[in-house]
């Protein structure tokens, strides 16, 4: 990791100190600059961090030590289930339509993983379900997008309802689900271009195939190693969209992922996927836990704490 | 914005204590400069006020402009933030490196659109034969700007299109070179040594080239980007950078602490999608830009 985690800066701090009983307002104070540090340098959003600090220091002050713990290691601890809380439930699994198909709809800003994470997911829905998913290919801006997705088609034996390039996505999406109607297919998933967020008129589009397709499920697609701008990005989408979940892609870098924790707390969905490489199969169910400590960079704390 | 920010802050300004210097942190921190960084700042900011002995407001404020533009130019003294040539009949070549998804595909499409618009020959390289559609991409890219491309088959080793492009660039008089590799997160060991070897390939026919590696960094990026630059220095000796995706909400604040501890120089910045969206990087715009309205906003005051 590139950066310290929490356990590294709070042994620097904390090597010589011990002790038992309630925790002083010093002790507190102690802590939470360093986990405040911690997670402004993991991407956490500030204001995010601000509210979060709040929270955890007005339930440290005043709570019992456990015997086995330092006051360092009691306030790590509620640090850490604070931010497992926030980061929201274990495992939400995919919105299903009462009657087929179900649709889903990948939108997110460029070069985010929205096309590979399309693929992802027909492939776990193919595997877990027996799903029978097509593909719509409603980018029509970026170069290469549709043989792209046909290509992931291929490999996946799924296939793509495209127009080629010279077509409305709006009508791409409509004729596709006629297409999926006929075809009976249980699941479409939409592979839609990439936009920034303030960008009216692509936004717009969104809104009009959004409003066309009712999809089921609307995936926010962001890269993990986003700044302090993922909170105002998935804010954006959230606001125009009503998203309903969040893919986290390419975690299986060494970013900490604190966009992971603003964009929970900015749209309150759940984050419901992990992208964990570049390979079809790589998509994994999201932890909570696993993300809070990711973004701590507790190393073997935690570890220590949980035996306590 | 930051320019926004910090005029808000500027007008709730009370005095210069300890809480004003909290804020300006806090305003650093939220363009991506990184907590080591805007500590830095802050404090270099904390010595220049004190010893400008400034109090009123605006006194305080240009203080602070000019620190900031100082200490960037100050950073960057010894870099040359221009792309470099080769010198003699052989071609240039450009190899560009990054992380999955920052823009090299567009960036070379843009760049052979540049070079080809002021009457270079110019061949592309598609090696990024994993990714799907990579190659497809790039070729769409050759044909808007009108410039041909070298490549093979989807999972040939990228290595050898690489050598087959030095090869025909050589053979075939091109003036340059630019090679598209695929995205690699630069803590996986396996592509960084695919990388290595890329460039020796490139060395090996031309000892000159590559005259640039350029690392692609999303400027929305966060603090991963100094492991990025880190990462992909140690293995390609990264010459320059180009920042993309600055027409989004993000203004790449992150380049400030890349530029503090790497001394490596932006040299290019991606604003959009399409083929005239690219400028050479400015430092003093840049600068301009994310202090804008905090600069006309002293002025006024
Ligand atoms: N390492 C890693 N790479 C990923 C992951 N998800 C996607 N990628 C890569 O990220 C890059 C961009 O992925 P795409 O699926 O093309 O992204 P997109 O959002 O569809 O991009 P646009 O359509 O251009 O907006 C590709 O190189 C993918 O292989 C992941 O979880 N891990
Ligand atoms: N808004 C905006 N989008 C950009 C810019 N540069 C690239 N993009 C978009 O970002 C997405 C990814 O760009 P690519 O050029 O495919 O990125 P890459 O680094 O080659 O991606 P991989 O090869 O998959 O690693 C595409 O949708 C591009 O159109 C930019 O400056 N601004
Ligand atoms: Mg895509
Ligand atoms: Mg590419």
């Amino acid at each position: 990791m590139a950066f310290e985690g929490l356990s590294d800066r709070l042994q620097k701090v904390f090597s010589s100190l011990r002790g038992k009983g309630k925790l002083s307002e010093e002790d507190v104070r102690k802590v939470m600059r360093e986990v405040r540090m911690a997670l402004l340098e993991a991407d956490v959003n500030f204001d995010v961090v601000k509210s979060f600090v709040k929270t955890v220091r007005e339930r440290a002050l005043g709570a019992e030590v456990m015997e086995s713990l330092t006051p360092s290691q009691q306030v790590v601890k509620i640090v850490d289930e604070e931010l497992t809380k926030l980061m929201g439930q274990e495992a939400v699994p995919l919105n299903k339509a009462p009657h087929i198909p179900t649709i889903i709809m990948m939108v997110g800003l460029q070069g985010a993983g929205k096309t590979t994470t399309a693929g992802k997911l027909a492939n776990r829905l193919k595997k877990t379900e027996k799903a029978r998913p097509l593909f719509i290919a409603a980018d029509v801006y970026r170069p290469a997008a549709v043989e792209q997705l046909k290509t992931i088609g291929q490999q996946l034996d799924v296939p793509v309802y495209d127009e080629g390039t010279d077509h409305d996505p709006v009508d791409i999406v409509r004729n596709g689900l006629k297409v999926a109607a006929e075809k009976k297919n249980d699941y479409v998933i939409i592979d839609t271009a990439g936009r920034l967020e303030i960008d009216e008129q692509l936004m717009d589009e969104l809104k009009k195939i959004q409003a066309l397709a009712h999809p089921n499920e609307i995936l926010f697609v962001a890269d993990s190693m986003t700044g302090q701008v993922a909170a105002k990005v998935a804010a954006g989408f959230n606001d125009q969209l009503e998203i309903t979940g969040v893919v986290l892609t390419k975690l299986d870098g060494d970013t900490r992922g604190g966009a992971a924790l603003s964009i929970r707390s900015v749209t309150g969905k759940p984050i419901k996927f992990i992208g964990q490489g570049e390979k079809l199969d790589q998509l994994d169910v999201f932890h909570p836990d696993r993300m809070a400590n990711r973004i701590l960079g507790m190393g073997d704390m935690l570890t220590l704490i949980e035996k306590a | 914005s930051f320019s926004a920010r910090f005029n808000r802050f500027m007008a709730n300004f009370r005095s210069v204590d300890e809480d004003f210097f909290d804020d300006l942190e806090e305003l650093l921190i939220e363009s991506d400069v990184g907590y080591e960084t805007a500590m830095r700042i802050s404090d270099e900011l904390r010595e220049e006020v004190k010893l400008e002995n400034a109090k009123k407001k605006s006194d305080v404020s240009n203080v602070i402009v000019k620190k900031l533009v100082d200490m960037y130019g100050e950073e960057g003294k010894e870099e040359d933030n221009s792309l470099q040539f080769s010198t003699d009949k052989t071609p240039t070549v450009f190899l560009f490196v990054g992380v999955n998804g920052a823009g090299k595909t567009t960036t070379v499409g843009k760049l052979a659109h540049r070079y080809q618009q002021q009457g270079k020959k110019v061949l592309l390289a598609a090696a990024d034969t994993f990714r799907a559609g990579a190659i497809e991409q790039l070729q769409e890219w050759g044909v808007r700007d009108g410039v041909p491309v070298q490549a093979s088959k989807a999972h040939t080793d990228p290595a050898s299109v690489v050598y087959d492009a030095v090869e025909r660039a050589v053979k075939e008089d091109f003036d340059i070179l630019l090679v598209d590799t695929a995205g690699r997160l630069q803590n996986k060991e396996g592509l960084m040594r695919e990388l290595e070897k890329i460039k020796r390939v490139i060395t090996r026919e031309l000892p000159d080239a590559p005259q640039e590696v350029l690392l692609v960094l999303d400027g929305s990026t966060g603090q991963n980007a100094l492991s990025q630059a880190k990462q992909f220095n140690e293995t390609t000796k990264v010459s320059g950078i180009v920042l993309t995706k600055l027409d989004g909400s993000s203004q790449g604040g992150i380049v400030l602490a890349i530029r503090n501890e790497l001394h490596i120089p932006v040299k290019l910045v991606g604003l959009g999608e399409q083929m005239d969206d690219l400028r050479d990087f400015d430092p003093e715009k840049f600068i301009y830009g994310l202090f804008k309205e905090l600069i006309v906003g002293a002025s006024n005051k």
